[in-house]
């Protein structure tokens, strides 16, 4: 007797739970665990780690729980249309705040690339200030001589693109076509289960996560690079913080999207997904097409231009 | 298993649940509504000490109750406090009683995720304000905490306070996704766009607005974050950053930020005006339009906060304009409030006073703004008291009353009783007068050149400053009347009538007072009487 499912005119109000308040606390737990740990570090002491071990598992307990009761709820057929169409306008406009937060970060870069580094050189009205601070400053892009380089230090190379001719011997560049070949498989997945093969879903899954995970071995593998060979560092000047701290949130936004990817298979596998029923996987996929679509801009901005 | 959820489904036609997790794990429209606003009248009462603790010192000149460290971090303090824990959270409040009963919803979109936009706000309001009882003490840089006073030179608890701010985030962008799902997916059949009352609209725009630049605020206390400790140079000049693209960054979230706070509260006024002067809105279209302008607006003008920290004339003379044209969609609400109320069968209750209060004042924050747009004269007015008078102008008699005006004019049907007319009135008059007196001499102070943030000022604004404090104490300590007023109606105010108000028009007006746990568990029809045509 599920009226609910039957009768599509009853939007589907979930029931009180627990769950919200408790991510809330978990949340709460891990920030202030991480800023005792950081305070602790920067003044020398020893860190205590146990709030912050406690948000975390409250963290995962509580989401993990979250996520199963909604799917518990999907399939025993609660939510109906319109409560879809709710989730598809959330995922949406979440992917857009998302967007807002690296476009931050871009807009640090431009300001520092096209503003900041140049009036340090000498450049425009605030020109003034540089040539008495650093006379010596040049306003080169990347800045691998930093104003004072007793303060930050010089990184002896960038990581900026060698030139087309020689990308096959480029990293990011294999990475671009990693990450680029994983959003074309995560649509293959997509159309398989619309298709109803399930063999294509799994198997275009797997590889998708496959490939976030190969993307982020890359990219592990040239963060060491920089930081024992390049000696590029977040504390070498701008050109490393806006490199890091960019590069490093796309990096934090693949290894959550490949987690996220990664559920769905195990999903796939215990046969969840309908051919019109698999928003968790379609939801799955736009968040990956989004971090791809970072990406590219990175690739461009940070790497090539 | 289906007997599981088949209790489950039954629970959601029952009423609320029983006793503390009723409020811990509702998922009601209704009851994380009056969470919201009970959360932001306990913020108002903290963040009004620490005014009061601000106005006390700035009594008479020299340094009198508090160290001027501490007076620091009483204006950073009142201000985020005002800011992230009182205007935005009351104003999500109204959102949540609201929104779904004006468009003929039974909830919010994603009632857990309500749930959770909710709960964090109590855990971060909490961290902000234990960052005061910390080693070194709390946040003293100011509401705008501007590098290198937020990094360099910043105590240990701005840690806390950039986690805080994380948080804060982070619930109002959940919030406006989903107000967001709710007006886009939940209307009535027949409630078109164009037919949505005012206050959804502004909603709707100002959960855009939340959306765009809540993560660019995240981005820039990030980027503090990595430069306390994480030894990046964003913000030092050292290694290639620049303090300035803090400024940048702070108010390319931060200008849209006061249009966050006042669009809801032009939503209010728009509601209750039409009421109590008995008239449809007048250009209901050119209303929308307006905000919608605004909202557009508000993204390419904020570097008008910056004109004297140095920045090429092009720049200048750019933003200078482009604020200006703000003064015309804001001209164009105005003229259609005072034009609502224009041979209107008018009568004056209190939601109406605060509403006429609200035009009046707020049309005097709106011209020091111009002034202050106009950048040769803001080389003079900047960072002096007359910036003060300004957004407190907007804030105080602008959203703050708005936020008043609406809980007056909407408690009658949030809990079936009306309050008390005498009360009401007394607590307006009382915050008229307090508030004018507060912030009026603020700016003939400002323009004779009072810096703001200093608790010592030479003696010839002495008697400017007397009245400001009188002033502000008379505003705070009728803010206990609304607290009375509040509690009596709930308790024991007279039944209210299901139209409360009988110039009044919208869905919500339809349901009983107070109305029932699920709004309208089937779509009502939207006739012409109940909606904008
Ligand atoms: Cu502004």
């Amino acid at each position: 007797m599920a009226n609910a499912a039957e009768d599509k005119s009853i939007y589907y109000v979930p029931e009180n739970g627990w769950y919200p308040v408790w991510v809330a606390l978990g949340v709460t737990c891990l920030l202030v665990g991480a800023g005792r740990w950081l305070n602790a570090i920067k003044v020398g002491g020893e860190p205590s780690f146990i709030v912050l071990w406690a948000g975390v598992i409250i963290l995962t307990v509580v989401l993990f729980s979250w996520f199963n009761k909604v799917i518990q709820e999907n399939h025993a057929g609660l939510p109906n249309a319109q409560v879809k169409r709710s989730y598809v306008w959330g995922m949406s406009w979440f992917i857009f705040s998302e967007v807002m937060f690296f476009f931050a970060f871009f807009g640090a870069l431009f300001y520092a690339r096209v503003f900041a580094v140049s009036w340090l050189g000498g450049e425009g009205d605030k020109g003034i200030t540089g040539d008495y601070l650093w006379p010596q400053f040049t306003p080169d892009w990347p800045v691998v001589n930093n104003p004072d380089p007793s303060r930050f230090t010089n990184p002896h190379e960038s990581m900026a693109s060698p030139g087309v001719g020689n990308w096959l011997s480029y990293l990011p560049f294999w990475n671009t076509l990693i990450l680029l070949s994983s959003s074309v498989t995560v649509h293959f997945a997509h159309t398989a289960v619309k298709n109803n093969n399930r063999g294509g879903l799994k198997a275009w899954l797997g590889l998708t996560v496959a490939l976030g995970a190969l993307f982020l071995f890359v990219q592990g593998y040239e963060y060491h690079h920089a930081y024992q060979e390049l000696g590029l560092t977040l504390g070498s000047g701008i050109y490393g913080s806006t490199f890091f701290i960019l590069t490093g949130f796309h990096g934090f936004h693949v290894t959550l999207g490949t987690f996220i990817l990664l559920m769905q298979l195990v999903r796939a596998f215990r046969g969840h997904f309908k051919p019109d029923d698999q928003f968790g996987l379609e939801a799955a996929s736009w968040y990956w097409h989004f971090v791809d679509v970072v990406w590219v801009c990175l690739f461009i901005f940070v790497y090539v231009l | 298993m289906s007997a599981v959820i088949e209790t489950h489904h039954d629970d959601h036609h029952h009423g609320p649940g029983k006793g503390i997790t009723r409020w811990l794990f509702t998922t009601n429209h209704k009851d994380i509504g009056t969470l919201y606003l009970w959360f932001s009248f306990i913020m108002f009462l903290v963040g009004g000490a620490m005014a009061l603790v601000i106005r006390a010192e700035l009594f008479q000149p020299g340094l009198q109750f508090v160290h001027p460290e501490f007076f620091n971090q009483m204006t950073t303090n009142h201000g985020l406090i005002m800011v992230f824990g009182v205007i935005m959270p009351a104003m999500v409040g109204l959102a949540n009683w609201q929104v779904p009963m004006m468009i003929g919803a039974p909830d919010m979109a994603l009632p857990r995720l309500n749930n959770l936009s909710f709960w964090i706000l109590p855990f971060a309001g909490g961290l902000l304000v234990s960052t005061l009882f910390m080693d070194g003490g709390g946040p003293n840089f100011g509401w705008t905490f501007y590098a290198p006073l937020s990094t360099t030179y910043a105590p240990p608890s701005t840690t806390f306070f950039i986690f805080a701010v994380h948080l804060l985030g982070a619930s109002s962008i959940m919030g406006s996704i989903n107000i967001i799902a709710t007006i886009l997916n939940l209307r009535a059949p027949g409630m078109t766009l164009m037919k949505m009352p005012l206050f959804v609209w502004t909603w709707l725009i100002t959960a855009y607005l939340l959306l765009a630049v809540m993560p660019v605020l995240a981005g820039a206390v990030t980027m503090m974050l990595f430069d306390i400790h994480f030894h990046t140079s964003f913000f030092n000049a050292a290694g290639g950053g620049d303090p300035v693209m803090f400024q940048h960054v702070f108010w390319f979230f931060g200008h849209p930020e006061v249009y966050i706070l006042i669009l809801p509260a032009f939503g209010v006024v728009s509601q209750i005006i039409p009421t109590f002067a008995r008239k449809p809105l007048f250009g209901y279209d050119s209303m929308v339009y307006a905000v919608a302008s605004i909202a557009f607006l508000s993204f390419i003008v904020w570097a008008h906060h910056m004109f004297t920290v140095g920045m090429p004339l092009a720049g200048q003379l750019f933003f200078m304009y482009a604020t200006m044209l703000i003064a015309i969609p804001t001209g164009v609400k105005v003229f259609n409030w005072v034009s609502t109320m224009w041979r209107g069968s008018m009568t004056f209750e209190t939601p109406m006073l605060f509403a006429i209060a609200f035009v009046v004042l707020f049309t005097i924050g709106g011209f020091s703004g111009l002034m202050l747009a106009i950048t040769p004269v803001d080389f003079q007015y900047h960072d002096t008291y007359f910036v003060v008078a300004h957004f407190h102008y907007v804030l105080v008699p602008g959203a703050v009353f708005g936020i008043f005006a609406a809980v007056y004019y909407w408690l009658p049907k949030w809990c079936g009783r009306m309050y008390d007319e005498a009360m009401g009135r007394l607590h307006f008059w009382l915050s008229f007068i307090g508030v004018n007196l507060t912030f009026f001499p603020q700016h003939f102070s400002g323009l004779a050149g009072m810096p703001r943030r200093i608790p010592d000022y030479s003696i010839q604004f002495a008697d400017f400053n007397m009245w400001s404090s009188i002033g502000a104490f008379i505003f705070g300590f009728s803010q206990l009347i609304l607290l009375y007023t509040v509690i009596k109606t709930i308790k024991s105010g007279e039944p209210a009538s299901d139209r409360v108000w009988d110039g009044a028009h919208g869905l919500e007006w339809t349901l009983p007072s107070p109305p029932p746990y699920h709004s309208f568990t089937h779509p009502p029809v939207v006739t012409d009487a109940e909606a904008h045509s």
